[in-house]
């Protein structure tokens, strides 16, 4: 007897969490019990977000323009080009290895600092070109923030950690800093669960708080852009809905690019939505009819679960 | 739900026998595990043994009373049966081979203070400066270069060492800068010379051990370093050193350790004067110079000065078996954090 509830369990696990599920119904994505068991946190917000980002209210924040990509002479991307809007979340979706992370690494740099890569090809940043040689990288970061799929929080107390960035950037001003830290975790959602323990260690939060601090950590250097890998694929449901509404929340002031292998969270928290497959931009426009009317065969059969 | 209880349902076939067969591989497995289990407790027991003659040489004799040719029963005691440990530890001078005889290991435990810590003064900066230069700065083609490079300090014996303070830092180095620039004294056997010596003996040790738990800091919290507008000194200074600050602790501490333990070099070039002092021109006497002095001279065996060196001996083993049992507590926690 004790065996049949657990298999019940599983199934719903896979419907829950793979991304394998025709999104094109919002009924379908709306009731799953991840969704329902958090209502009380996702208030009022539609499962696929508002569309028509395109038109002339959002202007390009980042343009990618025909850039190509090596590791090496593994080339892993091929002639992508993306205009990214601001105030707005771009999510980039596409199987596993297909580029989309490397892409997104392009935007801020980081991949400068793994050894034997290139690219051809511009990312402009409000025109300029941020490969330049005249461009320095640290402050391109910090424009240009980043948050990964693992949550890193550095082995320093939970001020510290938000502390970091405005400290390397050489302010020293203590009640300054602690203006930031507050005003930091209270736009990444942490403040209430952590203002009374500042001082201990980040490493002792859960994972879901701890990811927030890292969104926190990136929020205290004041970026316009800001990256994010993957940032719910290590989290439970109910974490990952929370990040998700921060994300909701932060792309009023921010312009987000998100790279998720979750349809689901592309199609709740993005308003454009690009599908990489082999290093090469498939597809690209704005979320939902990307979701309900791709143009390409791949697209639709990625969406649909027919491979990936 | 109809959950089939195991009864109801017949087993399968056996198509494959699980028998156990041949009885050799069985003694082979068997044979193999006894004589790893036999390496593994060589060592034990060397430690074990060690010990005891330790013991029974410094603290209490358990050996059988000897009888000389007249009928004589010799005196057979323990170093701490004839000398009292009161006097061991507070007494300031050390003269067994002397007619008033001082057994007070204060002068041997100064000089090799004194040597440690000039040697921890030059190693544990120069080899962590390394150490971060190897895992954070070097391109793999130099790090290739350089790790072996360093590693072969490493290989080079120690009376090499004690030969190179005697004929090159003392006369080159530290004659020119404290004698001649400076009007200090420095005498041909000095505690600095030793100690540089040891000093640069431990870098390699330092060096590797950091390099591996810096290394091991995860590639992802230098990405987010990065990330969050960090430039190459502060992931290195204020991201990856603090998080692998324990394990660079217990690097420290075992190097120092060594750097007690170190015995030929020191013997030959900081000289046998054992006296306590601040000087570190002068000559000094460190505790394990102290036994190989005793071990190769015409020390009587039985006699209360070839005792006095289990008890020196016996000193040096708790003195660094305490930093290894630190060392090992501090990485003991390091580890904690990354798992």
């Amino acid at each position: 007897m004790n065996s049949s509830p657990t298999v019940v369990t599983a199934n719903d696990n896979a419907q829950n969490e793979e991304p394998r599920v025709d999104v094109t119904s919002t009924d379908a994505a709306a009731a799953t019990p991840e969704e329902s068991g958090e209502a009380s946190v996702r208030t009022s917000r539609p499962v696929v977000a508002e569309s028509a980002i395109t038109d002339a209210s959002h202007a390009v924040k980042v343009r990618a323009k025909n850039v190509d990509f090596f590791y090496g002479t593994n080339q892993v991307l091929f002639d992508v080009s993306l205009d990214i809007p601001e105030k707005s979340v771009t999510a980039l979706i596409g199987p596993s290895g297909c580029g989309k992370s490397t892409f997104l690494r392009t935007l801020n740099r980081m991949n400068d600092i793994i050894e034997g890569t290139r690219h051809t090809g511009d990312i402009l940043l409000e025109g300029t070109d941020v490969y330049d040689p005249s461009i320095d990288v640290v402050l391109l970061r910090k424009r240009v923030g980043m948050v990964f799929q693992k949550s890193t929080p550095f082995p320093k107390s939970i001020f510290d950690n938000i502390a970091y960035g405005p400290k390397v950037a050489g302010l020293k001003n203590k009640a300054k800093l602690a203006e930031i830290v507050e005003t930091s975790l209270q736009r990444a959602a942490l403040w209430d669960e952590v203002k009374d323990r500042l001082n201990s260690s980040a490493m002792a939060l859960s994972g879901g708080q701890q990811q927030r601090l890292c969104i926190a950590r990136t929020l205290a250097t004041d970026p316009d852009v800001i990256l994010m890998d993957e940032p719910a694929s290590a989290l439970d449901p109910k974490s990952t809905a929370r990040v998700e509404d921060l994300i909701f929340e932060l792309k009023k002031n921010y312009t987000i690019v998100i790279v998720t292998h979750n349809m689901q969270q592309a199609a709740r928290v993005s308003q454009q939505t690009a599908f990489f497959f082999q290093g090469v931009l498939v597809e690209t426009g704005d979320t939902h009819s990307l979701f309900t009317n791709p143009t390409e065969k791949q697209t639709e059969d990625y969406i649909t679960g027919r491979f990936g | 739900m109809s959950t089939a209880s195991a009864s109801d349902v017949p087993l399968s076939e056996a198509t494959t026998s699980l028998q156990r067969s041949a009885s050799f591989t069985r003694l082979k497995e068997s044979g193999i595990r006894s004589l790893l289990f036999l390496c593994a407790a060589l060592s034990i027991l060397t430690t074990l043994g060690i010990i005891a003659v330790l013991f029974s040489n410094a603290i209490y004799d358990v050996s059988p009373r000897q009888v000389g040719r007249d009928g004589e029963v010799r005196p057979n005691e323990a170093f701490f049966q004839q000398v009292s440990v009161t006097e061991f530890v507070t007494e300031t001078r050390w003269t067994p081979g002397y007619t008033e005889k001082h057994f007070g290991i204060m002068p041997l435990v100064c000089g090799t203070l004194m040597i440690s810590g000039i040697a921890a003064l030059i190693g544990l900066p120069i080899g962590l400066c390394s150490a971060i230069y190897l895992s954070e700065y070097a391109a793999p083609r130099t790090r290739a270069i350089v790790k072996p490079v360093l590693e072969i300090l490493a290989g080079i014996p120690t009376v090499v060492y004690g030969y190179f303070a005697l004929v090159f830092v003392t006369p080159y180095v530290l004659r020119p800068i404290f004698q001649d620039m400076l009007g200090f004294d420095v005498g041909v056997f000095n505690a600095a010379s030793a100690g540089i010596v040891v000093g640069i003996m431990i870098i390699p040790m330092i060096s590797s051990l950091s390099e591996d738990v810096l290394r091991s800091v995860p590639r992802s919290l230098r990405e987010a370093a990065y990330a969050l507008g960090s430039t190459r000194v502060d992931v290195s200074t204020r991201v990856v050193v603090p998080a692998a600050l324990s394990g660079i602790i217990a690097s420290f501490l075992l190097a120092i350790s060594r750097a007690i333990g170190e015995t030929m070099a020191v013997t030959i070039a900081a000289g046998q004067t054992a006296i306590v002092t601040a000087d570190p021109l002068g000559s000094v006497a460190t505790m394990t110079s102290y036994i190989v002095n005793v071990s190769k001279g015409d020390a009587v065996i039985g006699s209360i000065e070839e005792k006095s060196i289990y008890a020196v001996g016996l000193t040096l083993f708790l003195m660094t078996l305490v930093m290894n049992i630190i060392s090992q507590f501090v990485l003991r926690r390091f580890r904690e954090v990354y798992n």
